[in-house]
């Protein structure tokens, strides 16, 4: 190795606090905090707590004064964080959001470039890096062609080729299934070991890490710091343990809807009764693609969806999962077999979703994507509520204006009922987008990744609400790669994978 | 999956071999050479070498043809238009009721669609057998262009293949909150605005996180007021490859005009 990185960072804190330009609050105060050369540190917070602020501003890209206004000082090895250009590297949560370069090699090689590392010195750094992650493409493979896991793992390198003193980590599973979190964190655990890096991750779920690092910090929304310690101090501590929960953290051990005691599934799901009146939607040797004039990504489906009834369908990244709920939706073609929507859900609209009218679609089938901001329409919450029952069903205005009262209410929206729904939290975005769909009264309700991303008060909102809307009758299908969530709510699980799907065993 | 236009598979020809800036400048010289004269005899001269050298790209010809039809479409289309409206000059070669087509006005049109495809496939050429990160590379270290403006366009063209993922996506989501499958052509065009200024949306925010991405990794740093001095994984190198490239353009120019002026058809569009 020709050149070695040039040891670990410190990073020292004190009184530090930045407002964004156009915030009336402060997203962190009062931070005073050290962390030795080689520590390994989580940190938590609620949601808003500025957690994501404080990894940018420790990676120098906050911006310059006029992007907001800084308080205290925050150093990285004695200088300025801003300063210290390619001490610190960052990987962030969207995989694709971060990738500049079209192919695996010229994209890890693209910081050394930047830091004008002599090219010989390069091409073994990219090697090195792609090593450590456990990245074992060629280096001329398309980035694109790479899955969620292994995108991470590149970002990972891209880092770790510019030798870095401080890697900076913020949120880079959460959108990951789980064999790509788990490939994340032995990338970020190996290439750690090897470098002696000093190490800052920003995450919720709380367990994927709690057994990597050393030392959690939790920020308080107030300003300053909630906690500091060890994982054993901060984590066993019971009143730490109650606060973080209530901050939406996902506390190992700790069940958002049951807390410290062991859940238990949310619904009986023991009866599988077979009413033929439930029956809403049937497939028989059904296959799905995107297209139909490519072969079908999966095939040889037979399910049925029954009202009052919860169905996931899991499996790896890729496998056709998504493609296989957009058909069942209605908004995708179906490609082979047969995709019979029956009385109890037709309702005389004819018995093909995909052929339905808006109008007929919307009060029958909803759909929440795995992005909240693919299916906002208007500038306003409110607009973005009555836009379905009154535009698309045309609904009577008496009608619409209780069917939304009772949304936002249900949905804690109305205090964001004037607000813009691209302003909204993460939280708040999948509240609104759940609402959106509802406010039409479907009778299957179809889902994608809801709990992706989210906090544990989030996550017990949504599947607290699901489980009332299953009681009242509504059917769900869930794509989702959540345990916990399909061990609260669901009947049946599907599996895809190869091109088939199968049931697998019900949830007990 | 996202369209690929960043990473195409390339045939494995002489003209992949050879540097993309010295393709730019051969593929430049008989363009810019071509628009100079509208006449049939350098347009006819060019495209007959054009297609004489086609085999060098090393792509089937179902495969060319699949890929460029739209030109030669365009190329006709052109031509047909000139021929019915151009000046009606010279004998009458035939009359349609009101449309009238000359010697002359049929002429011309055979050298405006000669001459759009003469002046096409040199682009053809280049994209056939370019990667764009290869081009970048020129651009950047052999025509000393900016990083910041070469790097940054490379990066936003991967961003356009996802874009096209989005779209798709955003239809779907949109079709699920009702929008967008109305059918009169006013509903239709206003949901087609609708979904545009949201992959617009869609558009500034991945940018924005991109650049912060390129940015956390070091990109676009300014040392003393200027931009930080950067090194390349990569060397953009000439061989005498690239000489032979930019000497065949430079001939096809060359013997299109010289053939145009011995027969008398050179015609300077402004003279």
């Amino acid at each position: 190795m020709p050149h070695l990185p040039s040891g670990p960072a410190r990073v020292h804190a004190r009184g530090w606090g930045w407002r964004h330009a156009g915030r009336k609050a402060f997203a962190v105060s009062g931070v005073d905090l050290d962390i030795a050369p080689g520590e390994r540190v989580l940190l938590l917070g609620a949601s808003g707590a500025g957690k994501s602020t404080l990894l940018h501003a420790l990676a120098g890209v906050l911006g310059a004064a006029e992007e907001g206004e800084e308080q205290g000082e925050l150093t990285v090895d004695g200088v300025p964080a801003p300063a210290a250009r390619g001490r610190a590297g960052l990987v962030l949560q969207d995989p694709d959001g971060q990738i500049a370069m079209a192919r695996v090699g010229d994209e890890v090689a693209f910081g050394c470039e930047n830091l004008a590392v002599p090219r010989d010195e390069i091409w073994p750094r990219v090697h090195r890096a792609l090593d450590d992650v456990g990245l074992d493409v060629p280096i001329d493979r398309s980035t694109a062609a790479l899955s969620g896991g292994q995108k991470q793992r590149l970002a990972l390198a891209c880092i770790l080729a510019m030798a870095p003193g401080l890697v900076l980590l913020d949120e880079p599973t959460a959108n990951l299934d789980p064999e790509g979190v788990e490939e994340v964190r032995e990338a970020v655990r190996r290439s750690v070991d090897r470098t002696g890096a000093t190490l800052v991750v920003v995450e919720h779920r709380v367990s994927v890490w709690a057994e990597l690092v050393d030392r959690v910090v939790v920020l308080s929304g107030e300003g300053g710091l909630l906690a500091d310690g060890s994982p054993e101090r901060v984590l066993g501590d019971a009143d730490v343990r109650r606060r973080l929960a209530a901050a939406g953290v996902w506390v190992p051990g700790w069940h958002p809807l049951t807390g410290e005691l062991t859940p238990s599934a949310l619904r009986d799901t023991s009866s599988q009764d077979d009413d033929p009146q439930a029956e809403l939607l049937s497939a028989q040797g059904l296959a799905v693609g995107r297209s139909p004039k490519t072969p079908p990504v999966v095939g040889g489906i037979d399910l049925v969806l029954r009202a009052g009834r919860a169905a996931s369908v899991t499996g790896p990244n890729g496998a056709g999962k998504s493609t296989l709920a957009l058909t069942l939706a209605g908004l995708l073609p179906a490609v082979g077999g047969r995709l019979e929507a029956l009385p109890a859900l037709a309702r005389g609209a004819g018995t093909s979703p995909h052929r339905w009218r808006s109008s007929e679609l919307v009060s029958r089938i909803g759909t929440v994507f795995q992005e909240p901001e693919h299916q906002f329409l208007t500038p306003r919450v409110l607009d973005e509520l009555e836009f379905g029952p009154r535009r698309v069903a045309r609904r009577p205005e008496k009608e619409v204006r209780a069917l939304v009262d009772g949304l936002l209410e249900r949905l804690r929206l109305e205090r964001l009922a004037e607000a813009n729904p691209f302003t909204l939290s993460g939280g708040e975005k999948r509240r609104l987008s759940v609402a959106t769909m509802l406010a039409t009264d479907p009778s299957l309700l179809v889902l994608d990744e809801p709990t992706f991303g989210q906090d544990a008060l989030t996550w017990a909102e949504l599947v607290r609400l699901l489980a009332e809307l299953l009681e009242q009758g509504t059917s769900l299908l869930a794509v989702t790669h959540d345990e916990d969530f399909t061990n609260a709510l669901s009947d049946t699980v599907y599996r895809v994978d190869g091109g088939r799907a199968a049931r697998v065993e019900a949830v007990a | 999956m996202s369209v690929d236009i960043l990473t195409p598979e390339l045939a494995n020809s002489v003209l992949t071999r050879a540097n993309p800036v010295a393709k730019l400048a051969a593929a430049l010289c008989i363009t810019i050479t071509l628009l100079l004269s509208v006449d049939w005899v350098s347009a006819s001269v060019a495209l007959a070498c054009e297609l004489f050298m086609l085999p060098l790209l090393g792509v089937r010809a179902g495969t060319f043809l699949r890929r460029t039809w739209p030109l030669a479409a365009a190329a006709a289309v052109a031509a047909y238009s000139t021929a019915l409206l151009g000046a009606k000059i010279g004998p009458v070669w035939l009359q349609l009721g009101p449309a009238v087509f000359t010697e002359h006005s049929v002429l011309t049109g055979v050298a405006i669609g000669l001459r759009g495809l003469a002046v096409a496939l040199p682009g053809v050429f280049l994209l056939f057998s370019t990667d764009p990160t290869d081009l970048a590379d020129g651009l950047a270290q052999k025509l000393r262009l900016p990083a910041r403006f070469v790097l940054g366009a490379l990066a936003g063209m991967r961003l356009v293949g996802l874009l096209v993922d989005e779209w798709r996506t955003l239809g779907l989501a949109r079709r699920a909150r009702g929008v967008g499958s109305g059918h009169s052509p006013i509903a239709r065009f206003k949901a087609f605005l609708g979904q545009a200024f949201a992959l617009l949306v869609q558009a500034i925010r991945r940018a924005t996180r991109l650049a912060i991405a390129m940015e956390a990794r070091g990109f676009g740093g300014i040392v003393d007021g200027r931009p930080a001095p950067r090194t390349w994984a990569r060397e953009s190198s000439y061989s005498r490859l690239d000489a032979w490239v930019i000497v065949t353009g430079a001939g096809v120019a060359a013997l299109s005009v010289g053939a145009a002026v011995v027969l008398g058809t050179w015609n300077v569009v402004w003279g």
